[in-house]
């Protein structure tokens, strides 16, 4: 096979890392609400009824969005192995969290509503608010620990040594990156919940958006100025093959105080991306309070694509530094899959994904409309 | 402590696994029946199979939830607990997951929760489109699955690459046309069918007995019982058995499952009992069967089945061919490239590296495999051998449900066919008690597969051993307990919501079907009726 020659291995490389980040957006868009709606349904449900709105809101799509997820997973461990390698052994104990929410999270949205015993409901209404919590929260402080650098370094046979602990994970600001990512899928979810719901669950949700919009602006901007001036960046020391093998260890690269800004220096329209962090929180922040629930949603979303997409390029081309040994450093150019398995990956990404959203467009569009709190009272047309 | 790391990956990945697959077949098998029995109802227009749609379908959303709930972990755990593995093979193994998760998760997803939703809000067939959306789903999800599984048993169309220090893709039609992925893609899929037709087949056969639901009970075993046939006999029919002449573990594997610890001149006897013996190298109170083997295993009368002690001897063969490639690859690295080595090394590197996972072998008891000695060398081709009793036993288990499932849905297709199927009590009783034996014979399953490629996690590539990520046992021992206490409490949870929703049979469905308040039995007359009725 050669048709992979037909492009660069460079540029395959630049569309995978493009890739990853439209698929980390694609998972904060889609399933953001829904964790973010777990997180508010003790918060904007005060009875069963309300309470089922909210879950019954997410329903029918939580399960399709949540592949986001798992195509994350894939993506990365198929594009980037190394990355995939090193990151999910490293954060061991942290995704064995995550993971005990992503377990009990299936069950607590069919098992709830199958009993009417409120102890029983009001347990598994916890399990959805911890199961929403959490893995906002741990993504939120892996990126953070990714931004500053992580223990880790490689053998000569190229088995991974991570030295750090879990507790290191929970350092001041991996946990500002932590509550970041918490409070914009909040902010996501009351947009969702304004524009699927009204009367109280609808009002309530407004009020908790607004305020995780103002925090969202707050906490991205003080984690922006942390970042320039407490925590520092990495830059690379050598000249980097972009077409060289998937070896970290063939550069060198150091450390260095407000590296991660050299990409904005260079290169403004990068800047971009944070002022879409920035713009769509706010643009949030006023739909909400115009309540335009569809606005919301749109700026929020637009506010999250920018939080992690300025994420990429205040780093790149790192992926995942390495603190103990920067030169195992991760890269764009030296961490990712061979020529040939870019290409194929690309093929069979250009023609499902485009199939994945026109169904799942279709699917929303079948689900359009405010969820009838009357139809749930009387036990019609939802199953939770 | 090293041993103790693989010992608890490895037990850690098994547990998981298992749990998982207590779910994946019921899904697999009752998504296609659900589509099969509301063609029925789109084609006929007999409300009474919307109402048997809906009801398996409650059944399958209890266990879909679980089997999302486990998978996620199984994606997990390559890159947390098999680090080295997931760097070493990531290339050509992470590909078929991220297809898995594009091809078939996303299909399935997104439309199961259309398929509970979408009742009121979907035309009749729009509703069936949505059905058959998720039954290719997770039918896909099993072929992607399987497709990379085939490969860890198979590992053809890849090369080790010195620069990366990992094995990547030279051929991905290859690996997607790999004859163990295919025989264990129609095994595994029709396994599933089984499963779920001798599920529908018990729980309406319950319903018989206790004389409930009795319409409802009798069509869905018709339905069953004939999809239930041909699925079990493609499943013992078009067993695993057909890939394993295609490489030579899997020639390992099936001398073990059989207990030929001696090579037997073509055709080659099967071993209906004995107690096999891995210490003495022998099968003791062994009943064989002439010949029957042979044609089991390789279709053919004249091919010979070579046993565990000519296995052995090429396995030390090949351990001394992967030194001479593990020797030439560290000169190749220490010189950082293959063109700064003479052409000896290269050669030697080029001709010996297919066998150089057999020098990793030797890792259990040297960390530079250079260093090893004879006796060494001896035990490591020993250690090729998987432990055979349980091979052995899980074989016959499997095999033994398989023959048992194809009797009881032809019976019950014969009795389905002459109206009868309410005639005999004790069939019906039977039909209840056969309902764990397909999980039993798919766990068995898994373990001959799974447990039979050890030592090797790739075949003939990477050792288990060598495969895991660098953690502690403490750490380890956190996560294998709080795994095994949330499954156990889920499965306790899930066991309970079934036998209630079984035992509260169709009616007690939200929303009520149309077919119930057609019958009287809604709660709630002055309610209006859903779409489509």
């Amino acid at each position: 096979m050669i048709l992979h020659d037909l492009l660069g291995y460079d540029t395959l490389r630049i569309i995978w890392w493009l890739l990853l980040g439209i698929v980390l957006v694609g998972f904060a868009l889609t399933d953001g609400f829904d964790l973010g709606a777990g997180i508010l349904l003790p918060f904007t449900g005060r009875n069963d009824i309300e309470r089922r709105v909210v879950i019954n809101s997410v329903g029918p799509v939580w399960e399709g969005n949540q592949v986001w997820l798992v195509l994350g997973g894939g993506a990365i461990f198929a594009a980037w192995p190394q990355l995939y390698a090193v990151s999910f052994s490293g954060f061991y104990l942290a995704l064995f969290v995550v993971l005990t929410a992503l377990i009990l999270r299936p069950v607590a949205f069919k098992f709830r509503s199958k009993r009417d015993d409120p102890g029983w409901r009001a347990r598994w209404d916890w399990v959805l608010f911890y199961s929403g919590l959490v893995p906002s929260l741990i993504f939120g402080v892996a990126i953070g620990n990714v931004l500053q650098g992580v223990p880790f370094r490689f053998t000569p046979d190229m088995h991974i040594l991570y030295e750090g602990s879990f507790i290191g994970l929970l350092n001041p600001f991996a946990l500002l990156c932590g509550m970041v990512s918490v409070v914009m899928l909040v902010m996501h979810a009351a947009g969702w919940l304004v524009f699927k719901t009204d009367g109280a669950v609808a009002e309530r949700a407004r009020m908790f958006g607004m305020l995780a919009a103002l925090l969202t602006v707050a906490l991205y901007a003080l984690a922006g100025v942390l970042l320039l001036t407490v925590v520092n960046g990495y830059r690379i020391t050598s000249v980097v093959d972009v077409l060289g093998p998937s070896n970290p260890m063939l550069k060198t690269a150091e450390v260095r105080a407000g590296a991660w800004f050299a990409n904005y220096a260079a290169h403004p329209w990068t800047l971009i991306a944070p002022a879409a962090g920035f713009a769509g929180a706010i643009g949030a922040l006023l739909a909400l309070m115009a309540r335009r629930g569809g606005l919301a949603l749109f700026c929020s979303g637009l506010g999250i694509a920018g939080i992690i997409l300025s994420v990429g390029a205040s780093m790149f081309p790192f992926i995942m530094p390495s603190s103990i040994d920067p030169r195992a450093s991760l890269m764009v150019w030296d961490s990712s899959s061979s020529h040939m398995t870019l290409f194929i990956m690309l093929v069979t990404t250009g023609i499902f994904l485009p199939i994945v959203l026109a169904y799942t467009s279709w699917v929303y569009h079948v689900l359009w409309g405010k969820v009838d709190e009357d139809a749930i009272r009387e036990e019609r047309g939802h199953a939770y | 402590m090293d041993l103790d790391i693989v010992a608890l990956s490895r037990l850690q990945f098994g547990a998981t696994a298992l749990y998982h697959f207590l779910f994946v077949p019921l899904t697999i098998g009752l998504s296609v029946l659900l589509a099969i029995m509301e063609t029925v109802y789109v084609m006929t227009g007999r409300v009474i199979w919307r109402d048997i749609t809906k009801f398996w379908g409650t059944l399958f959303g209890i266990n879909f939830a679980m089997g999302v709930a486990t998978g996620v972990v199984m994606e997990f755990q390559f890159g947390m607990n098999w680090s080295y593995y997931s760097h070493y093979v990531g290339d050509v193994f992470g590909a078929p997951l991220a297809i898995e998760a594009l091809m078939a998760f996303f299909l399935e997803a997104t439309f199961v929760g259309l398929f509970f939703f979408g009742w009121d809000k979907l035309s009749k067939v729009g509703h069936l489109v949505t059905t058959y959306a998720v039954a290719m789903g997770t039918n896909l999800s099993a072929l992607w699955i399987l497709i990379a599984n085939g490969w860890m048993q198979n590992p053809v169309g890849a090369v080790f690459n010195a620069k990366t220090m990992r094995m990547e893709v030279s051929d991905f039609y290859e690996i997607l046309t790999n004859t163990v992925a295919q025989a264990k893609f129609v095994h595994t899929v029709s396994a599933g069918y089984a499963c779920a037709s001798i599920f529908v087949l018990g729980v309406s056969a319950w319903y018989l007995l206790k004389n409930r639901h009795v319409e409802l009970a009798k069509r869905s075993m018709t339905v069953a019982a004939s999809f239930g046939l041909a699925a079990s006999l493609s499943v013992v029919l078009l067993g695993d058995e057909s890939g394993y002449q295609s490489s030579e573990h899997q020639k390992m594997k099936l001398a073990a499952i059989e207990a030929m610890w001696e090579t037997h001149p073509a055709p080659a006897p099967f071993t209906v009992f004995g107690f096999p013996d891995q210490e003495a190298r022998e099968t003791h109170y062994a009943v064989h069967i002439p010949m029957v083997m042979g044609l089991i295993g390789t279709r053919s009368l004249n091919t010979v089945i070579p046993g565990i002690d000519e296995l052995v001897k090429r396995a030390e063969a090949r351990i001394a061919q992967g030194l001479k490639a593990y020797a030439a690859l560290q000169q190749i690295r220490e010189a950082g490239s293959t063109t700064s080595v003479t052409q000896g090394v290269r050669d030697a590197f080029e001709l010996n590296g297919p066998d150089m996972g057999y020098a990793l072998l030797l890792k259990r008891y040297v960390d530079d495999p250079r260093q090893a000695t004879p006796e060494q060398i001896r035990q490591a081709a020993w250690d090729t051998v998987p432990q055979v009793a349980p091979l052995f036993w899980t074989f016959r288990l499997m095999v033994g449900i398989g023959m048992f499932l194809i009797l009881l849905t032809l019976t019950f297709f014969v009795l389905s066919a002459r109206r009868r199927l309410d005639r005999h009590a004790w069939l019906l009783k039977l039909a209840v008690f056969a309902i764990p034996l397909p999980w039993i014979a798919a766990e068995a399953g898994w373990m001959v597969a799974e447990f039979g490629r050890q030592p090797w996690i790739i075949e003939g590539v990477l050792p288990t051993a060598v495969a895991v990520s660098n953690l502690g046992a403490t750490t380890l021992l956190i996560t294998l307990l709080g795994f095994i206490a949330l499954y156990t409490l889920l499965l306790v949870i899930e066991l309970k919501l079934m036998f209630r929703a079984i035992r509260n049979g169709p009616h007690d469905e939200h929303p009520p079907m149309v077919g119930d308040v057609l019958r009287g039995f809604g709660r709630n007359p002055s309610r209006p009726f859903a779409s489509g009725s």
